[in-house]
């Protein structure tokens, strides 16, 4: 009998952190995921203002502008470009012309409000995302990231 | 010639470890004891090979050597001493071969150490081991070889990522892979247990230190990662939740569960089946880990550059391992229920459900962090979970845990009195709640979350030194006598103490830092100033500097309390020319109470439009590292208090467990 009990215990206690984990996985599910954008899906179906997105692309040239705080740039997929803000200071390796993932919001006039600029830790690594975005729409050149973006 | 032998010493510990692999098995097989005795000698020639071929790398960088394409796209001969002997392992190949290397080193230290294990067990562990050894010496030799040659060689080499050119980088990587590889051991350990058919409490003696070798080096290499990761620009603060660092914690949680339920085995005999299951998932979450960092499969600041001929291989050996191990273990694992009879309220049932919760919290790290990839081979959408969802699912998960952490070690082992538990505890369950409120009003408010956080971080401090008095005998006995008892204290229960203890430190301050972080974004012209949690900053002036490989641009800050000066404040925004890569120095002022932390953000062409700064105060962010130190002192002496002698003459006078 003490055995089966004991055992009945550990899978009541097992079913229990199992279930409450489960539903805490599911309520955590409905607002924070970030689903990942390029340019072209974000111009083509715009997500809701309080959507978390991550949008993924190339740094157009010639975009960045800083105004005192806070540096505009715009993300482009040679399709579609879209608008960034963000305020504070950009990772070492944000450059004009290489990929760049941007976290945010979309906010009003179509004027992304990006609250994390995602540093890359190494040049030759682009995310895979950014990858993915730039096959897409053909403008994928695997050795043409790093030196020949200066 | 040196790469050459290198590679060559590479060769040699593949054919040494495919010998160590079959030979063993098949001597422990047959009771053929010269070829069980076969794989001492092979582990330790195996890890000199690999030793020798680890140093020729060594060599090659600090030479700069740039016939060696490794070399040339990681080193540069202005590069500082210390980082072209880091350097080695701050790229795929090098750090291969410290992964393979650390492998061996455990396998020589069972060679040499583990003399009064039992001769088949012995060699069935080596064998184990060696199979992995071989699984990521054919992976480096056919995809990854660390010793290519390039010719005609280049002037000069790439240079290392200025980003990594870090003191972390030295210690941060080794030990991490200590870490992981050490839970090798365990996994080897696991499987030959199962081979053998035996899992005794002998067994669990001579895992436990191996354990808690590798969880020390997990810990202390997770807690510089978290370090350096702080004072790096860019890479998130201390913990982001990403998928690589997610990877380093969930073997973390795991070997902690393991930790403590090798523990149930060595004094209970019980959980034996789950201490093998358990030994065997916490080395496949550190394969797992190797995997993901190296396919670039995830979104990671932390990847390596990816190569998908890697990452097929990688997951060929996840694959065999695991799925091989799970098949041994599901062979095998009939034989092992049973063991000592106890009550669900006891100090079994409390390792129990800890262990439960270590793993529910474990698996919903692992499903944050696989989602984003089985939704995309599925429906073809990308998404990213972000720290919010861990903030969701495994910080509740944890206040069970911690609360639970508390009283476990009041609970004596077969039938623990929850009446007589739990008044002891009265004294420090008050103080926490008055900690807490405290907490909310020095620090004006907060999330309920966090407050009560706060509140368990002071329980789990007070509970353990209630425990610790409890042993003395504090004020119960006169203190001269207590003093002796403190000295006279077995070291592994000054490493439980230590590690529960500096649990809650750690958790006071990553509370404190995450929830009333203050931040400011200001351009200030030189003269102007900011204000920041009571601190003035003014900036004085901007200078130029010249180092050993880079240009950087420095402002001056003075920090002000009151009118009076207390400090200089320095960031720096540096340039590689090799590299053509500008980085980021922050200059931070650390304090008990809190971190000042300032950035100069890139500058305009025109200086006349001043300096942009960002500066934020950290509160409590110190006691995140002082507290996992007291969790790194405590696995020391933990791993320090091993008996050997003890244990064998225990298991020869004893088959069976004392209690």
């Amino acid at each position: 009998m003490r055995p089966k009990r004991k055992r009945l215990y550990a899978v009541m206690a097992a079913l229990l952190c199992l279930g409450g984990a489960t539903a805490l996985v599911l309520a955590a599910f409905e607002d924070s995921l970030a689903f990942f954008y390029a340019p072209k899906d974000l111009v083509a179906t715009p997500p809701g203002p309080e959507q978390a997105v991550r949008l993924g692309g190339l740094v157009a040239v010639g975009s960045v502008e800083r105004d005192g705080e806070e540096v505009r740039f715009e993300i482009t997929d040679n399709i579609e470009s879209v608008a960034v803000a963000y305020s504070g200071i950009l990772p070492d390796l944000f450059r004009e012309g290489q990929g760049v993932v941007v976290e945010g919001k979309l906010g009003p006039g179509a004027l992304f409000q990006a609250h994390t600029v995602l540093a890359k830790h190494d040049e030759t690594y682009m995310p895979p995302e950014v990858a993915e975005a730039l096959k897409a729409s053909g403008e994928w050149r695997p050795e043409a990231d790093g030196s020949q973006a200066q | 010639m040196i790469p050459e032998l290198g590679h060559y010493a590479l060769v040699l510990a593949l054919l040494v470890a495919l010998s160590q692999s079959v030979l063993p098995l098949y001597g422990a097989a047959r009771g053929a004891g010269r070829l069980m005795a076969f794989a001492d000698h092979a582990a330790l020639v195996q890890f000199l090979l690999l030793a020798f071929a680890f140093a020729a790398l060594v060599q090659s960088y600090l030479v700069s050597d740039f016939t060696v394409v490794n070399v040339v796209q990681n080193s540069h001969s202005m590069k500082p001493l210390l980082y072209k002997f880091a350097g080695a392992w701050g790229n795929h190949e090098g750090s291969l071969l410290l992964w393979v290397l650390m492998l061996a080193l455990f396998g020589a230290g069972v060679a040499l150490f583990g003399r009064n294990l039992p001769a088949s067990l012995r060699a069935r562990v080596l064998a184990v081991q060696a199979l992995i050894a071989l699984g990521f010496l054919a992976f480096m030799l056919a995809t990854s070889n660390p010793f290519l040659r390039i010719f005609p060689p280049p002037l000069d080499g790439r240079d290392l990522n200025p980003l990594l050119q870090d003191p972390g980088l030295a210690f941060h990587p080794p030990l991490l892979y200590l870490g992981y590889v050490g839970f090798s051991l365990v996994f080897s350990f696991a499987v030959a247990a199962l081979l053998e058919g035996k899992i005794d409490p002998a067994w669990a003696r001579w895992v436990r230190p191996w354990t808690l070798i590798a969880w020390t080096a997990l810990t202390a290499g997770i807690a510089l990662g978290a370090r350096w990761a702080y004072y790096e620009l860019g890479w998130g603060g201390w913990w982001f939740w990403d998928p690589v660092e997610n990877v380093s914690f969930m073997p973390w949680l795991a070997g902690t569960a393991l930790l403590h339920c090798v523990s149930v085995v060595e004094k209970r005999e019980a959980f034996r089946a789950w201490t093998v299951l358990l030994a065997i998932l916490v080395f496949s979450l550190s394969l797992l880990g190797t995997f993901i960092v190296r396919s670039g499969l995830l979104t990671s600041v932390h990847a390596f550059a990816v190569d998908p001929e890697r990452g097929v291989f990688i997951l060929a050996l996840l694959f065999i391992a695991i799925g091989g191990s799970l098949a041994i273990f599901a062979w095998r694992a009939p034989a092992l229920a049973g063991g000592g009879a106890f009550m669900p309220v006891s100090r079994e049932g409390g390792l129990l459900l800890n262990n439960l919760l270590l793993s529910v919290a474990c698996g919903t790290v692992l499903f944050g962090t696989l989602y984003p990839l089985f939704l995309e081979l599925i429906t073809g959408e990308v998404v990213s979970v972000g720290p919010q969802f861990y903030n969701k699912t495994f910080v509740p998960l944890s206040i069970p845990l911690l609360v639970l952490l508390g009283i476990g070690p009041f609970l004596p082992w077969k039938r623990a009195d929850l009446s007589k538990v739990l008044p002891r505890l009265l004294g420090a369950a008050s103080a926490s709640l008055a900690v807490a409120i405290l907490a909310a009003i020095l620090l004006g408010g907060g999330p309920v979350m966090a407050v009560l956080f706060m509140g368990l971080a002071a329980w789990l401090v007070l509970s353990s030194l209630v425990e610790l008095a409890e042993r003395l005998r504090l004020f119960k006995i006169p203190l001269r006598d207590s003093l002796s008892r403190l000295t006279g204290l077995p070291r592994r229960q000054w490493g439980m103490t230590l590690a529960h203890a500096g649990l809650g430190i750690a958790i006071a301050g990553m509370t404190a830092s995450s929830v009333w972080k203050e931040e400011q974004i200001k351009t200030l012209q030189p003269g102007e100033s900011l204000e920041i949690a009571g601190y003035e900053l003014t900036l004085t002036d901007v200078e130029r500097v010249t180092g050993p490989n880079y240009q950087a641009e420095q402002a001056n800050l003075r920090v002000t309390v009151e009118g009076e000066e207390i400090g200089l404040l320095r960031p720096e925004r540096r340039f590689y020319p090799v590299q053509r890569m500008p980085t980021t120095e922050a200059a931070i002022r650390i304090t008990v109470l809190g971190d000042l932390y300032a950035v100069l953000g890139d500058t305009s062409a025109d200086p006349r439009a001043g300096y942009l700064l960002r500066v934020y105060f950290e509160p409590l962010v110190i006691w995140i590292w002082v507290g996992t130190l007291i969790m790194v002192v405590g696995g020391v002496l933990a791993i320090s208090a091993r008996q050997p002698q003890r244990v064998a003459a225990a298991r020869r006078a004893s088959p069976q467990p004392a209690e």
